[in-house]
């Protein structure tokens, strides 16, 4: 399968952190989408973007939720732009051991964005009407997508459940689900 | 299952140090909502009438509001409650921000405190840890510096800190308590913190609010966004700016301030400065604004952006909205530039930005009268801004002269005598109000003045214009959109209302119709008070995303019980009649309910009286303004009228003698 090539939609979010006042309705929506029913609660702290957020340095930056980190970084290099210093952690998608961002308060599993899937647009972009987010769409040629890929995920999942718990004690809940059904 | 609220409440005894976790009675939620009506419930269950202010018994109440924390955009509201220091009655001033929804997240709906700490505490709460902790270290430090340096101990950036400043901890009348770019500053209520030895309550929380029914939550609430996108793009033509749109008034985005400048009083509410508004002044001020002003800011879930970031040159950055931005300069005579800096040291002590400029003008108006001396004011400055920090330094620190302005204007001509009194002319119920002095009465905001027990006009008014458009085709484009009146009459009113002639102010609206309006104003505030709104998106400006009609639906589908308009009307007044009982039981009657003597230069004693008779009645109050037996028992306040009877402030059977009595003045 690999290796095979097709037209797909890649989806962007432009982020402006000139335009973001903090309100944190990213989070609030975002939390809401995911919860299970739908809308049935919401919690920014499951949130999939979090406001890097210091007012008083005037710090603003919307990040989102990208790769499972089961270490700690190597390097945490501070940035100063506009004259603004930032830590590298600001810009930083990894939910890692380091921080308490991208990771299910009870569970600690990691989370990740997508997109809002099935929505018109993310509802982060759709809940912020001063455009300090906005969703930008290109074809794009690349690899189809794999059904590995959702292999993957659960993978993803579970060794991020092994990290936190041990290995035994995953396939002891496996094992109890299973029976169960 | 609870929707829309936690259902626990924190009770915090202070002098025991100790906490608990209480679960509240849902039963309580449908007949109160929440937020300002719960907290009336508990202050009048648990507050009597001779508990002072500063007494350990007296209780400070931090609520969300019912709907905080939910998607309702604009929902963030804290209602911080406690019998006044000033006042002597209940205070129940609010702060956006973002404390209110984390304290849902955190698991509990309102933090209760009572007793004193022996020593400075503040008090953690990480959902379901709270613990009382040492605050020795932060006595004297300002209210935002103390929240950073808390988060910092703490190592939790994202924990939302409310704290007071030099003032509270010194029990100052008008000390405020400070939340980032929220306050809640009026009624003293930082006072009664630092008498209770709280320096900080900090809050963090990661768990779940839940609604009942979240499609149609959800519906509800993009509906409310799409609307303020609207309203956004379609400012109200016709009306100043800042009453034109959303949010709270816009003064950290708008330059021109003619408006408020020239009509507004200067000094200690005296001095009207028509034609101050130069070009050159313009030009400076917007450097200013524009030099200091580092972004708008929002509160929690809300796309207005009625605060901002300010750092003044040499001076902390700190966090500033709405119309503190004008009160020091114009306290103090001087210039953008002095206010912007002075409300950055006021900010840290956490003082009123509405009582304090007047206090101190007020202080220096008793010297420039010879009612004070100069041997009261040692080493103080000559100039005038100096005298401004010089008194704003001393009253913090109740130090000489500045102990006895630390109580308010009231408070403060009483102590001082020979004539103080006179100077102290801009207060209503003991409390100062803001700088305005008009010529004509008019006879809604006659109302408002009198009986709005949040004792602040922006606390009461909103939903109906501010003053009549002088065409009639204005009007009618005015009105075609209007679906938020409680009932098509208001439509007529706001039609048939002239500039001048016989439909004109002050005789039309007529008492009847001025009753109708103020109670559809206030009642949009009590509900938002109770449910955590935000009156900028609701009761404040006109044509609002929420409104009598579509509140109903969100306590439905929000909380989970059933709502109309008339059971939603009905709560809103049973909380707001509770209010007042809790305010007659200390001793408020109709002699308290009046704006400042020369409020308005042209007043109409007869109207007047007939307007504050007519409206009692209406409100199902008697002669002197106490809720009468029938109408406490209607809305199921039985309880109060026993406590009535029991305190004879309503004697048994009153209600028909008064009955008898105004058929009697019918027959005449």
């Amino acid at each position: 399968m690999k290796g095979k090539k097709e037209k797909k939609t890649v989806k962007t979010i432009k982020i402006n952190v000139d335009k973001c006042n903090g309100c944190r309705a990213c989070e609030m929506i975002c939390s809401a989408f995911h919860a299970e029913p739908k809308y049935s609660s919401n919690n920014p702290a499951r949130s999939r973007i979090r406001i890097i957020r210091e007012p008083l340095r005037d710090l603003y930056v919307p990040v989102y939720a990208g790769e499972y980190a089961v270490a700690e970084c190597a390097g945490r290099d501070k940035y100063t732009i506009d004259g603004k210093e930032y830590d590298e952690c600001s810009f930083c998608r990894a939910s890692c051991p380091s921080r308490d961002e991208f990771k299910e308060p009870d569970s600690g599993l990691p989370l990740k964005c997508d997109m809002c899937e099935g929505e018109e647009e993310p509802l982060c972009v759709k809940w912020c009407p001063h455009d300090a987010l906005i969703l930008e769409q290109r074809e794009e040629e690349g690899e189809a997508l794999d059904p590995q890929d959702e292999q993957e995920d659960i993978e993803i999942g579970l060794e991020a459940l092994a990290d936190k718990y041990g290995l035994e004690k995953i396939k002891d809940a496996v094992a109890r689900i299973s029976k169960k059904d | 299952m609870r929707y829309a609220e936690t259902g626990f409440n924190l009770e915090v005894d202070l002098t025991r140090g100790s906490i608990e976790k209480v679960a509240t009675n849902p039963k309580d939620t449908e007949l109160y909502l929440g937020g300002l009506g719960t907290n009336a419930k508990i202050l009048w269950d648990r507050v009597p009438p001779e508990v002072e202010p500063f007494s350990p018994e007296n209780l400070l109440i931090f609520s969300a509001g019912l709907l905080c924390g939910t998607p309702a955009t604009g929902c963030n509201r804290t209602i911080v409650t406690t019998i006044s220091p000033q006042t002597k009655l209940m205070a129940f001033s609010m702060m956006g921000g973002f404390f209110a929804p984390e304290l849902k997240y955190a698991g509990y709906d309102k933090v209760i405190l009572r007793g004193k700490s022996p020593d400075l505490v503040y008090l953690w709460i990480n959902n379901g840890t709270v613990e009382l902790r040492d605050a020795s270290h932060l006595k004297g430090r300002g209210a935002i510096e103390t929240a950073e340096i808390i988060r910092k101990e703490l190592k939790e950036p994202k924990a939302q800190v409310a704290a007071i400043g030099m003032a509270g901890e010194n029990r100052v009348f008008f000390a405020s308590i400070e939340q980032g770019r929220s306050s809640a500053s009026r009624g003293g209520i930082g006072a009664v913190m630092g008498d209770k030895g709280v320096k900080a309550i900090v809050v963090r929380g990661t768990q779940d609010i839940h609604v009942a029914k979240p499609a149609e939550y959800m519906d509800l609430c993009n509906e409310v966004m799409e609307y303020i996108q609207f309203r956004n793009d379609n400012p109200i033509p016709g009306v100043m700016p800042i009453l034109a749109g959303l949010g709270s008034p816009q003064e950290m985005k708008v330059h021109d301030e003619k408006w408020h400048t020239e009509n507004f009083m200067w000094g200690n509410s005296r001095t009207r400065r028509k034609g101050f508004w130069t070009d050159e002044i313009a030009r400076e001020w917007m450097e200013t604004l524009d030099k200091s002003r580092t972004r708008l800011i929002s509160c929690y879930n809300c796309p207005m952006t009625c605060g901002a970031t300010i750092s003044m040159p040499g001076l902390p950055t700190y966090m500033m909205k709405c119309f503190t931005k004008l009160t020091y300069t114009m306290g103090a005579f001087s210039d953008l530039d002095f206010g912007l800096k002075i409300a950055q040291r006021a900010t840290e002590y956490g003082v009123d930005g509405f009582s304090a400029p007047q206090v101190m003008a007020f202080g220096l108006e008793l010297l420039e009268n010879g009612i004070l001396a100069k041997a009261d004011f040692p080493d103080m400055p000559e100039d005038n801004e100096g005298r401004f920090y010089y008194l704003l330094d001393k009253i913090v620190r109740r130090e000489g002269v500045g102990d006895v302005l630390a109580d308010g204007t009231y408070w403060a001509a009483k102590a001082i005598g020979n004539g103080a009194e006179e100077y102290a002319h801009n207060n209503i119920k003991k409390h100062e109000q803001l700088p305005l002095k008009l010529s004509m009465l008019n006879p809604i905001y006659f109302l408002m003045y009198s009986t709005g027990e949040k004792m602040n006009i922006t606390q009461i008014e909103g939903q109906f214009p501010q003053a009549p458009y002088p065409k009639r085709e204005h009007r009618e484009a005015f009105v075609k959109d209007w679906h938020h009146v409680p009932d098509e009459k208001f439509k007529q009113y706001f039609l048939d209302w002239e500039p001048r002639g016989e439909k004109s102010m002050p005789f039309y609206p007529t008492v009847d119709m001025c009753c109708d309006i103020v109670d559809w104003q206030e009642k949009m505030h009590y509900i938002d008070d109770a449910l955590g709104m935000c009156a900028g998106l609701s009761s404040f400006p006109l044509k609002p995303p929420y409104h009598i009609h579509n509140y109903p639906k969100f306590i439905s589908a929000g909380a989970g019980f059933d709502m109309d308009e008339a059971s939603l009307s009905q709560a809103a007044k049973r909380y707001r009649t509770l209010v007042r009982a809790i305010n007659i039981r200390r001793g408020m009657r109709r002699k308290d309910d009046r704006p400042p003597k020369n409020h308005w230069k042209k007043r109409f004693p007869e109207l007047e009286k007939e307007l504050l008779d007519t409206y009692y009645r209406f409100k199902g109050w008697n002669n002197d303004g106490i809720p009468t037996k029938e109408s406490l028992d209607e809305l199921g306040l039985g309880y109060v009228s026993e406590d009535f009877v029991k305190r004879g402030i309503l004697t048994e059977g009153e209600d028909a003698l008064a009955e008898a009595a105004a058929a009697q003045q019918e027959t005449k």
